[in-house]
């Protein structure tokens, strides 16, 4: 083993003095440059963040920023940013990643260490700006953030004389009630998303630590092996074989889910704020235009824990131009920034205060619940290996939810597989 | 070297030119890179080690290994997926072709739906039938059943051949009509005239002097379905056994920065369809690579 | 009762075959005359109407109209290109006598047994290196050497096919083999030509991960790329009649030039007079 370690060291030292890459290595300076720069992102449907560099813009005519568009899936996304990085190509200055990514980013070296007396970072959401980290240094801002809510048809459970519930176990007692309405006999108990992406390892994440467990610990070490991961994958598991949750919903990412929900065919229904609005359109498309509200995610014994949404804005390495870079995410992250781009568009912001501006909530009604949320919600694991982990996870969880596996063995079967890319990360 | 030899020499140049800079350079720099590998261990301070270092055979060794259970559901999908299409692709495209060269009225519209498939984009093609193939999308409700066609199981399986035969019969179809045009019509008077009826006449007379359009045609896509990417992709998912694909698993690892691994998969998959293209000329392609010079005399007897 | 049959036979597979076509083409179309909010309706017909996805595409920064030319250019210029340079290997392999022959007909088509995907990487850092990101070339190029193992053996085979005869019979007037080939051979095989035009500029339309690959620049990406960027009002919230009515917008033109070009598909011997 020591061998191989020591060969291993060798050969990547004449690989590196035979190619001669020291002095091109970001990390060595002269790259702290200003000027225009680009910023990569997801084109915004909105058209909010054009506006908002154009102001930057205009205040800044020398260091220019222009925007350049990734894919719309995060599989593009991350291809592009992958394959930039692989040429070092300067191409993009400002990078838009998953926070789940950020980990192996800066394990690579392909973003920077960001200082956090520029960002302001106190009024940031704590537990986005956690998983921001990377050893103890910060690697990017969090830009949008998102927590999951329970959204649930308030008119039914009205009817039902029903509470909405804090509990799984309420929530399945609200169910009884309400699907013995006449309203009600189509549609099932509970979904949330059970499709085999990266939706089922958010969603997997939270049932674990709504039941009070947890998937990584801090240092990264599994903890599936506890009574209540158990519980948590139980919850989904059972949720299947006894029809609280619907067949179909193991195909379920999140537009389905919404439809669904929309169709009057769920009760209960995990998902993000974004279906907020469009679920309360009154043009005809939506069944359960004002029928609906939304409350923090039940848990197994009080409320739930979220898993965490959102993207985060960083550095990259290979751009020469990185102190007019890190003003720029200074400047989409400050308070004033974010406030207005709420106005515009309703990703959910990364700064507190923003969900305390009145304007904003009575534009955005579950501003308070999402608040909630967020500042209970915990990032997804934080791994060098997120991608493989996170194939692990889906991989075992869709066997249980599907009675391939037990909920032992799939459990067990994650704990041995993340164990080995904790070893390894 | 003689003239012929250097006026074909200089006619093949642009070919080779091009060929060399795109697939030969890359080619040669995938087989490189799946004798190495880099990036799979972290310095004291967290950071990974750069540069690559030589495995020898290693990543092969852990493609057929260590994950060869994912390794061979790959293989057997992708194999499954080649036969079964192809298959379908030659018995709709053949009827396309036929159907195209008869003379009727309408028909430069029959050809023009006949391509709409074939000229789909595939993403939007793989979202479309995505979109059919939805737990209560269109395809449940006209088969008035409940299947899980995007679940990974073998609805999905299915899934992905309709899409699959739908989108490329219809490039069968173009390349067996063009190769129709070249029997003449007295070809078939002789046939009549002997008595054939219209099945004898496709069988023995159409047949075999479509044939080489026809191999042609097969051959490359044999090539192109041992390949498939995105349609799975795009319709099922990434990750989903019941459709994962050699170049999905490829793509995969090169999604997680394993490049010596996913060069040793597109290495493997490389030798796989050398393969099969070897055996396909070797058993059916007297007609691809021989001089037939002779042949348009012999055939209809 | 057989003979009606036989009357009707032939209409009835090319009712079925055009069906199986269009019916999942329809099903594009309408879905992309959908509001965003209905999209989800399993009915036949929209109600109501809406251009609202092709306002969408056309509408904002998109530049979809740029988009457009580019994918003209790409998928152009390689059709051109491929055409002319498997005409000059087909002709060779076709009629010159020289060793080999199987050797380069093998290595040729051995190119395109590479996975695609696999040749990203390599490609984008040998185009970096040359300076051909953002460049047409850097679409183009690739879209070439994916094209020509195709075209190269079609039509091989199709010049192959075509009688000696007619081409001796030039020569003896006094032609040179060129001449011979162009003047006789090259009208002749206008429907294998024509085909293997139509098939790689579908092919060259439709690519996507090159030109995502090799290009940044808005003012540079075709249609397939711009595509994959549509955006709804949120993430998740992919606008999927919007890109319906995109690759409606997408793929009718190439169906009407198959409408105008399609008489030179089926000219040739049968309908060509050379008898």
């Amino acid at each position: 083993m020591r061998k191989a370690a020591i060969a291993a060291l060798v050969t990547s030292a004449l690989v590196t003095t035979a190619c001669g890459s020291g002095a091109d290595d970001p990390a060595e300076g002269g790259s702290d440059g200003r000027g225009p720069i680009t910023f990569a992102t997801l084109k915004d449907g909105t058209g909010t963040v054009p506006e908002l560099v154009e102001r930057w813009n205009s205040e800044h005519p020398d260091q220019k920023v222009s925007i350049v568009e990734l894919p719309e899936d995060a599989d593009g996304q991350r291809q592009k940013l992958v394959q930039q990085a692989q040429t070092k190509s300067g191409a993009y200055d400002v990078v838009t990643i998953d926070l789940p990514w950020n980990a192996e980013f800066a394990a690579r070296r392909w973003i920077t260490e960001l200082p956090r007396e520029q960002f302001d970072v106190d009024g940031l959401f704590q537990a986005p700006l956690r998983g921001s980290e990377y050893r103890g240094k910060l690697y990017s801002i969090p830009h949008f953030t998102g927590s999951a809510m329970l959204y649930y048809r308030e008119d039914l459970l009205n009817k039902a004389g029903v509470q909405p519930p804090t509990t799984w176990e309420e929530m399945r007692a609200a169910c009884e009630k309400v699907l013995a309405l006449p309203e009600a006999k189509d549609a099932s108990c509970y979904a949330g998303q059970f499709d085999k992406y990266e939706g089922l390892t958010v969603n997997f994440s939270e049932a674990v630590a709504s039941a009070g467990g947890q998937v990584t610990d801090e240092q990264g070490n599994p903890r599936l092996d506890t009574p209540e991961a158990k519980a948590g994958l139980e919850f989904l598991v059972d949720g299947f074989r006894d029809g609280t949750m619907p067949t179909e919903a193991i195909t379920y990412k999140e537009e389905e889910g919404r439809r669904a929900f929309q169709q009057g065919k769920l009760i209960f229904h995990r998902n993000w704020a974004y279906i907020y609005a469009l679920m309360n359109a009154t043009d005809g498309s939506s069944g359960v235009a004002g029928k609906f509200d939304v409350t923090v995610i039940p848990g197994k014994d009080g409320p739930g824990v979220s898993s965490l949404g959102g993207n985060n804005l960083a550095v990259s390495s290979f751009s020469a131009k990185q102190a007019t870079a890190r003003d720029f995410i200074a400047y989409l992250t400050a308070l004033e920034t974010q406030l207005e781009h709420a106005r515009g568009s309703a990703y959910p912001m990364t700064r507190t205060e923003v969900y305390s501006d009145p304007g904003l909530r009575e534009q955005y009604p579950y501003l308070t619940v999402l608040k909630e949320g967020t500042e209970n919600a915990r990032p997804r694991p934080s791994l060098v290996r997120y991608g493989d982990a996170s194939t692990v996870i889906q991989e075992n969880v869709y066997a249980a939810l599907n009675g391939d596996k037990t909920v032992d063995a799939a459990l067990s079967a994650m704990q041995q597989g993340l164990t080995e890319i904790a070893k390894e990360s | 070297m003689n003239r012929t030899g250097r006026t074909a020499a200089l006619l093949l140049s642009p070919t080779f030119l091009v060929l060399t800079l795109v697939v030969g350079y890359p080619l040669v720099a995938a087989l490189r890179e799946s004798l190495f590998r880099s990036g799979d261990e972290l310095d004291e301070s967290g950071f990974i080690v750069s540069g690559e270092r030589f495995v020898g055979l290693d990543n092969y060794a852990g493609a057929l290994g260590g994950s060869a259970e994912r390794f061979w559901n790959a293989f057997a999908n992708t194999t499954l997926f080649t036969g079964t299409t192809v298959a379908a692709e030659v018995v709709i495209g053949t009827a396309m072709a036929v159907v195209m060269h008869r003379a009727m009225r309408g028909r430069g519209l029959v050809r023009a739906s006949i391509l709409v498939p074939w000229a789909i984009p595939t993403a939007v093609a793989g979202l479309l039938w995505r979109w059919i193939f939805q737990a209560d999308g269109v395809a449940n409700s006209l088969l008035g059943a409940d299947l899980l066609w995007t679940a990974d199981g073998w609805p999905a399986k299915f899934a992905v051949i309709i899409a699959d035969t739908w989108k490329t019969a219809p490039f069968v179809g173009l390349l067996v009509l063009a190769g129709l045009q070249l029997i003449s019509a007295d070809v078939y008077e002789a046939a009549r005239l002997d008595g054939a009826n219209a099945w004898q006449q496709f069988w023995r007379v159409t047949l075999p002097l479509v044939k080489p359009a026809l191999l042609v045609a097969v051959l490359f896509r044999l090539l192109d379905a041992l390949r498939m990417f995105d349609l799975p992709f795009v319709l099922v998912g990434a990750q989903k056994g019941s459709v994962e694909t050699l170049s999905m698993l490829a793509w995969d690892e090169a999604n997680q920065v394993r490049y010596g691994p996913a060069a040793a998969y597109a290495v493997i998959l490389f030798l796989y369809v050398a393969a099969v293209a070897f055996v396909f000329v070797k058993l059916l392609g007297a007609d691809l690579l021989g001089d037939r010079r002779a042949r348009r005399r012999e055939v209809p007897s | 009762m057989t003979a009606v049959l036989r009357r009707w036979a032939p209409y009835l597979g090319v009712a079925v075959i055009v069906g199986y076509c269009l019916a999942p083409f329809y099903w594009m179309v309408v879905s992309s005359f959908r509001r965003t909010s209905d999209i989800f309706d399993l009915s036949a017909l929209p109600s109501p109407w809406s251009l609202e996805n092709y306002r969408a595409v056309f509408g904002g920064d998109n530049q979809f109209g740029r988009a457009l030319l580019n994918s003209l250019v790409v998928a152009g210029v390689t059709t051109v290109g491929t055409v002319v340079v498997a005409t000059l290997a087909g002709f060779a392999l076709a009629r010159l006598n020289f060793r080999f022959k199987n050797a380069v007909l093998a290595v040729v088509i051995a190119t395109s047994m590479f996975p695609g995907i696999s040749l990203l990487v390599p490609l984008l850092k040998l185009f970096t290196d040359i300076g051909w990101i953002n460049t047409y070339q850097s679409m183009i190029v690739p879209n070439l050497s994916f094209a020509l193992p195709l075209a190269i053996w079609y039509l091989t085979m199709f010049f192959r096919q075509l009688p000696v005869e007619l081409e001796e019979a030039a020569r003896v007037d006094g032609c040179t083999p060129g001449q011979a080939f162009r003047k006789v051979i090259l009208p002749l095989a206008v429907p294998g030509v024509f085909t293997t035009a139509i098939i790689v500029f579908v092919v060259a339309w439709n690519e996507f991960i090159i030109a995502l690959t090799m290009v940044n620049e808005p003012g540079m990406q075709t249609v397939t790329v711009r595509i994959s960027q549509f955006v709804g009002t949120a993430a998740h919230d992919s606008p999927f009649g919007t890109r319906m009515a995109a690759g409606v917008i997408a793929t009718v033109p190439l169906v009407i030039a198959v409408l105008l070009f399609q008489r030179r598909i089926v000219a040739g011997l049968t309908s060509g007079g050379v008898k």
